[in-house]
């Protein structure tokens, strides 16, 4: 019964939209789906787009942190975006402050963030100079730090 | 009563405690607290007490209504109850965040286990 999550690829980014309440078997296969694809597609973003989940406890939490630090090892960024306020509340109070995952609060956001550490790796490449993205607003790095 | 033996009893745990909560009209961050507390209660119940039973009611206390959530299981218990519930304290590959965070989450935490005896929690959110 346990359903697979689908990940996208958007040019050289991965993207994840959680959209119903996972059993912990459809969380390790999203993990293990989303560092295969990384390998196999030679992805340098990851989005996982959370916006729809209810809650996330320490499973999944860890399944997040997990994610984001081993993109990194294969020269991925990961960005969780859309985490709603009363999940970043609870994660707190549980415990929990993910401070090595990126977060954002809109999937926009998050393309930015992986925008600007693609600019960071490569250097401005001519989309960024033209389309005129800052690297400000609204981008945080902490579920806790709002 | 809900049955917790595989990763499904779970998924359904959660959804009953978010029902009940909603029932019970608790704010939408007290419903999200007490629906995480539940999902990792009836993740130990059928990670560590080998499955085991989620139980749900609203109840009525002078004069307070609130959502209480027995979780129950007849697994090997808890040798070190206070260890057990220390922040980071795992056994396994968890975080060790399960019982202490769950404790935090809610209103009232009762945690009875005894080597060989089971484990029983009980937790309970009142709403205003
Ligand atoms: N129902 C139970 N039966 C037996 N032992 C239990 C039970 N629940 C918890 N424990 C013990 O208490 C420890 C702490 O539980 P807790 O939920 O806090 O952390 P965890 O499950 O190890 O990790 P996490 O929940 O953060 O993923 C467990 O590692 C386990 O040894
Ligand atoms: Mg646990």
């Amino acid at each position: 019964m346990t359903e697979r999550v689908p990940v996208l690829q958007i040019g050289q980014i991965l993207l994840v939209s959680i959209q119903t309440d996972l059993d912990d078997q459809a969380v390790v296969h999203l993990q293990d789906d989303l560092t295969a694809r990384i390998v196999g597609t030679g992805a340098d973003g990851v989005v996982i787009d959370i916006s729809a989940v209810e809650i996330v406890d320490s499973f999944v939490g860890r399944m997040l942190a997990t994610i984001a630090s081993l993109s990194l090892l294969l020269d991925a960024q990961t960005v969780v975006v859309g985490m709603r306020p009363a999940v970043a509340i609870t994660l707190v109070e549980l415990g929990l402050s993910l401070g090595g995952v990126r977060t954002a609060l809109t999937l926009e956001m998050g393309l930015k963030v992986l925008e600007r550490s693609r600019v960071l790796r490569q250097g401005p490449s001519q989309e960024l100079a033209e389309s005129g993205l800052s690297d400000e607003d609204g981008v945080r790095a902490d579920p806790a730090g709002q | 009563m809900l049955a917790i033996a595989a990763n499904d009893g779970v998924v359904r745990a959660r959804q009953v405690a978010r029902t009940l909560a909603q029932q019970c009209r608790l704010s939408l961050v007290e419903q999200t607290k007490l629906v995480t507390a539940a999902s990792e209660l009836a993740r130990n119940t059928l990670v560590y007490g080998g499955g085991g039973t989620m139980t749900a009611s609203l109840v009525d206390e002078r004069g307070r209504r609130g959502v209480r959530l027995v979780f129950a299981d007849q697994g090997p218990g808890i040798p070190d109850v206070d260890l057990a519930l220390t922040d980071g304290w795992t056994s396994g590959s968890g975080m060790g965040l399960g019982l202490s965070g769950s404790k935090r989450l809610v209103d009232d935490f009762v945690l009875e286990s005894a080597p060989g005896r089971g484990t029983t929690v009980t937790i309970t959110k009142w709403g205003r």
